[in-house]
């Protein structure tokens, strides 16, 4: 059943991402990039990390993937003629192809044993994902933790101040201001006699 | 032969619930419309059936035998696509759902990030539907909904946050377990009862309920990502929307509402939930019938601007009275372990009580 499931998810999600290369309509190409992340996700419970599959889904799927098809659906540009120029970026493409393979590949050469030193590095069986990866996270690797904590809020910082800019005259709406408003001070009455101005 | 008879358990309670909820949507629905209707003095529906009570079944059927109107230029693999996953995503939710102790599909150990997860999907459905319709208004109300859906998303993350810090599970029988005590005094949404009434205005932002329904607002955008639909595939959309509604009410009711747990403190059971469930739709019910629709910047200042500095306020405020009282959440109590619901403690690092699994290749 479990290797029923495996290969359903696998086939899946290889089929996906090659798809959302050759998809020629930019939004499909998101959608099948959702459906890789959504086979990933269940490739992780399959592998008995729940934890990491459902922040997979919530953050990838559920949040970085929206703003992807908010972006794409918003552009418009001629994705035909984009397509024709295929063969100016293909040199780049294989080229970061191949430096991805490399790095995975010496990735992996380097896992034999690995497997052994995860389980001694103080996960503990019998306990859920959450509580296991929080009992390391934050006591053991908390340094790091903080550390990348703070990057992710430098670079929030940067977004904002990057797309921030002042414009002098533009109105905008101040809640507090408006409830605190009274007509005695916003309203005058006028006693206006026929046949006078004020 | 074993795994076959639990597939087929399985399929039989998934079947069991899926109808279950079907009929109570049918029912709900009904509700839903007589509220507005006595809110606003009318009758509402009063034709079919006795008092009207079969109203959905015939809207149902109306729905299904019409003819499906695929737009010229619309996309029709993303069209039709869109409502079904609405609906599919709609109704998965509810495996995870404990309708009384022991009584859920699945219970999972992330049990609240996959409903968190599974309604942050909903918004493709309603993405999808606005783009492949290939028209102005679906268009804008698909994007007014998605940026929508993921604003409250977050006040949503933080409001759970709290609720977790109390319970130290992700787990949603251990959620409702851990309100269990002196009946409804001890529920939580009496300990966080500003994240009660900010979960529950973040739910119905999320499932564009009015006053948030801007995704579909009439007087604007005639029904938003809905316009190009009819007939079953519309249907589609109405049945998961609704699902979704009844999905937050349940999620209400497990997070603050004591779930199955029953006010007085004995004889908790199904009946408890399904009545606090209901009692949380009539609230969905009176919202719609009594507030008036928000502006588009309004709602965007409330999530961002007002929620989101409370919830993450309250995050910190929780976290720190817990660390500051020493009160440790429910699952590292003595109770929690009598029951074989608590978690175990972790041990330092580098001391394994289990011999390590060594496969050397």
């Amino acid at each position: 059943m479990q290797a029923i499931a495996f290969y359903l998810f696998a086939t899946v999600a290889c089929v996906a991402g090659t798809l959302v290369v050759f998809a020629r309509n930019p939004v499909h190409s998101v959608l099948w990039l959702i459906l890789a992340f959504f086979s990933t996700a269940g490739l992780f419970v399959l592998m008995g990390a729940e934890f990491l599959a459902m922040l997979l889904m919530i953050i990838y799927v559920g949040a970085v993937a929206v703003l992807f098809l908010f972006v794409v659906m918003m552009l418009d540009i001629d994705f035909a003629e984009l397509r024709g120029r295929v063969a100016q970026y293909l040199p780049l493409g294989l080229a970061i192809g191949v430096v991805l393979i490399v790095e995975l590949s010496v990735g992996f050469a380097a896992w034999n044993g690995m497997e052994k030193k995860i389980i001694d590095s103080g996960t503990v069986y019998g306990t859920t994902n959450a509580h296991a990866l929080g009992g390391v996270v934050y006591t053991k690797y908390v340094y790091a933790f903080q550390a990348s904590g703070l990057i992710l809020l430098v670079a929030m910082v940067g977004a904002i101040v990057l797309t921030l800019r002042h414009r002098e005259g533009v109105k905008t709406q101040d809640v507090w201001a408006q409830m605190q408003r009274d007509p005695k001070t916003a309203v005058e009455l006028k006693d206006v006699r026929p046949g006078q101005s004020l | 032969m074993d795994d076959f008879w639990l597939f087929l358990t399985i399929l039989g309670q998934c079947l069991l619930v899926m109808v279950g909820v079907l009929i109570s949507l049918a029912f709900l629905l009904y509700m839903d419309r007589k509220v507005w209707a006595a809110v606003q003095l009318r009758r509402g529906p009063n034709v079919v059936g006795p008092f009207g009570l079969l109203q959905s079944f015939a809207d149902f059927l109306k729905f299904v035998m019409k003819e499906i109107v695929i737009p010229a230029g619309a996309d029709r693999a993303v069209f039709l696509l869109a409502p079904m996953l609405t609906f599919v995503l709609a109704s998965i939710a509810w495996v995870a759902i404990p309708f009384a102790e022991g009584w859920v599909i699945s219970d999972m150990n992330v049990g609240i990030l996959y409903l968190f997860a599974i309604s942050s999907l909903g918004v493709y459905g309603v993405i999808m539907g606005g783009w492949a319709g290939n028209s102005k208004y679906p268009f804008l109300g698909g994007l007014r909904s998605a940026a929508q859906m993921v604003s409250y998303e977050v006040s949503i993350g933080f409001v759970i946050v709290c609720v977790l810090l109390m319970v130290g599970s992700l787990n949603l029988t251990d959620i409702v377990l851990a309100q269990d005590g002196a009946g409804i005094f001890s529920w939580f949404f009496l300990k966080q009862p500003v994240m009660f009434i900010v979960f529950f205005i973040s739910a119905l932002a999320e499932t564009n309920r009015p006053p948030f329904d801007l995704p579909e607002a009439e007087s604007e955008l005639v029904a938003g990502y809905q316009v190009e639909y009819s007939s079953t595939p519309y249907l589609l959309f109405m049945i998961g929307e609704y699902m979704n509604i009844v999905m937050m009410c349940a999620l209400t009711t497990i997070l603050f509402l004591g779930g199955w747990l029953s006010p007085i403190g004995v004889g908790h059971g199904m009946f408890w939930f399904v009545l606090k469930v209901v009692f949380c739709f009539f609230m969905f019910a009176m919202v719609k019938a009594i507030v008036p629709r928000y502006r588009y910047d309004q709602l965007m200042r409330l999530g961002w601007k007002v929620f989101l500095p409370l919830s993450l306020a309250f995050v910190v405020l929780t976290a720190s009275f817990m660390k500051i009282f020493d009160v440790q959440p429910w699952a590292y109590t003595d109770e929690a372990r009598e029951m074989g619901r608590g978690a175990m403690m972790i041990e330092a690092p580098a001391s394994t009580t289990e011999p390590a699994k060594t496969e050397e290749s």
